[in-house]
C-alpha cells in the first residue's frame, strides 16, 4: 500500500514539476507580456496542484492534508489575481506601468 | 549534501544578480526572491522559527517597503543614473564591502569547536516560563529586553516615516486615496483573503507559545491583510493624528515596559516574571505588543501622510 503511495507521490509530482518547467520556458521564450503571463499560469495551476496532489498522498492525517489543501487555494487566488493586475497593466491602453 | 551545495550556489546566484540589476524595481523583485530562498535555507537548518521570520519580515513586509519607495524613486531614477559615483567611491565602497565580508566570514570559521550556546541552559528553563517553544522563551523571557527595543525601534521608525511629511499636511492621511473597484479582481481577492489571513494571523501568534510562530509572524500576516483591504480600497487608511490610532500604536511597548518595571517590585530585576504567573504575564504582553507591530507596519507601508486631515 505505502509503495503504491510513493509510486503515485512520484508520478505526480513529477508531473507538476515537469509543468513548473513548462511554464518557465514559456515566461523565458514567449514574446508578450500576456503570453507569458498564460505560460505561467499552467506552472502556478496545473505544476502546483500536482505536486499538492503528491504531497497528499504522504500526509499524515487530514489536518494535514487539508492544510497541503488550502496552502494550493491560496496560491491559486493569489496567482489568478496577480495575473489579473500584471494583465490589466501590460494590455495596450491599460495604466501606465 | 549535493542539493544543499546547488541551493547554496543558487541563493548566492539570485543575491550577486539582486546587487548587478541596474534597474530599482528588478533589484528589488530579486530581493524579494531572495529572501524567500533564505526562508528556504533556514528551513533546511531546522530553524522554522526563523524561516518564518525571514519569509514574513525580510522578505514580504521589506520587500513591500522596498517596492514602494522604488516607485517613488521612479521619476528621479533616470537623472540619478547619470550621477555614477566615480572611482575612488566605488573602490572605497567594496573595499568597505569586503572588509565587513571578511570579517563576519573570520567570525564563523574561527568559532571554536564545538560552537559555544546558551541552548542547554535555554532549554533547561523552559518549564520556568511556561511556554513550550524554546524560541518563544529566548525571546520573551531570556532575552525580552531585545525584543522589548524592536518594538520601539519600529515605532522609531514610523516617527521617522511620518516626519518626511511637510507641515501642512502633518496628522492628515498617510499614502495616496484608493478608489476600490467593486468588480476588480483585486477586490474579491481582498474579500475573500482578508478573513482568512486574520485568522492565520491569529493562529501563528498564538501557537508561538508551543509551535514556531510568534507575535512578529502573525502581526506582519495581519498588517499584510489590513494592506491589502487598503490597497482593494475596501478600507482608509485613518489620519495619522488620531487619538485612538496613536494609543493602538504605544499600547504593546507601554505594556511591555509596566511590566518589565513591575518585575522590580515582583521578582527583583527589569523584565522579571515572577514563576507563577510567567506565562500569563507573557501573554499579557504578546497580547498588545501583536496589534501595535500589526499597526506600526501597516503605517510604515502606507508612508507619510499625503492629504489632509478633514475637519
Amino acid at each position: 500500500m505505502s509503495l503504491a503511495l510513493d509510486i503515485l507521490t512520484v508520478l505526480a509530482v513529477s508531473a507538476g514539476a515537469f509543468f513548473f518547467m513548462a511554464g518557465t520556458v514559456g515566461l523565458l521564450r514567449f514574446r508578450d507580456a500576456l503570453s507569458r503571463l498564460h505560460g505561467l499560469t499552467k506552472a502556478d495551476n496545473l505544476g502546483l496542484g500536482l505536486v499538492v496532489l503528491g504531497l497528499l498522498f504522504q500526509a499524515e492525517g487530514m489536518l494535514e492534508a487539508l492544510k497541503i489543501a488550502i496552502v494550493w487555494l491560496l496560491t491559486l487566488l493569489a496567482g489568478a489575481t496577480v495575473s489579473q493586475l500584471i494583465a490589466r497593466t501590460a494590455r495596450p491602453g491599460g495604466p501606465p506601468m | 549534501m549535493a542539493f544543499d551545495i546547488g541551493f547554496a550556489l543558487l541563493v548566492l546566484g539570485v543575491a550577486a544578480w539582486t546587487i548587478t540589476a541596474r534597474d530599482t524595481f528588478a533589484a528589488v523583485v530579486g530581493f524579494v526572491a531572495y529572501g524567500l530562498l533564505l526562508a528556504l535555507v533556514w528551513v533546511r537548518l531546522q530553524a522554522p522559527d526563523v524561516a518564518l521570520t525571514e519569509a514574513a519580515l525580510g522578505s514580504g513586509l521589506t520587500g513591500g517597503l522596498l517596492i514602494g519607495a522604488s516607485a517613488r524613486l521612479r521619476r528621479a531614477e533616470a537623472q540619478a543614473a547619470g550621477e555614477t559615483p566615480g572611482a575612488a567611491l566605488k573602490l572605497a565602497a567594496a573595499v568597505l564591502c569586503a572588509l565587513v565580508s571578511a570579517g563576519v566570514a573570520a567570525i564563523v570559521l574561527l568559532l571554536p569547536e564545538p560552537a559555544p550556546t546558551l541552548a542547554p541552559q535555554a532549554a533547561a528553563n523552559l518549564l520556568a516560563t511556561g511556554l513550550g517553544n524554546p524560541v518563544t522563551a529566548v525571546l520573551m523571557a531570556h532575552r525580552a529586553i531585545d525584543t522589548l527595543l524592536e518594538t520601539v525601534v519600529l515605532l522609531l521608525a514610523l516617527i521617522g516615516i511620518w516626519s518626511l511629511a511637510p507641515d501642512r499636511l502633518w496628522g492628515g492621511f498617510p499614502g495616496p486615496r484608493q478608489q476600490a473597484d467593486p468588480d476588480g479582481a483585486l477586490t474579491f481577492t481582498a474579500q475573500l483573503l482578508v478573513p482568512i489571513g486574520i485568522l492565520v494571523g491569529i493562529h501563528i501568534f498564538w501557537v508561538g507559545s508551543v509551535a514556531p510562530g510568534g507575535e512578529f509572524q502573525g502581526a506582519t500576516i495581519l498588517a499584510a491583510m489590513s494592506i491589502l483591504a487598503m490597497t482593494a480600497g475596501l478600507v482608509g487608511a485613518p489620519p495619522v493624528s488620531r487619538r485612538w490610532l496613536r494609543l493602538l500604536l504605544v499600547a504593546g511597548p507601554a505594556v511591555f515596559f509596566a511590566i518589565g518595571f513591575a518585575g522590580f517590585a515582583t521578582a527583583g530585576a527589569f523584565l522579571a516574571y515572577p514563576e507563577t504567573h510567567a506565562k500569563l504575564l507573557i501573554l499579557t504582553i504578546e497580547i498588545p505588543v501583536t496589534l501595535s507591530i500589526a499597526a506600526t507596519l501597516t503605517l510604515l507601508v502606507a508612508g507619510p501622510p499625503e492629504r489632509l486631515a478633514q475637519q
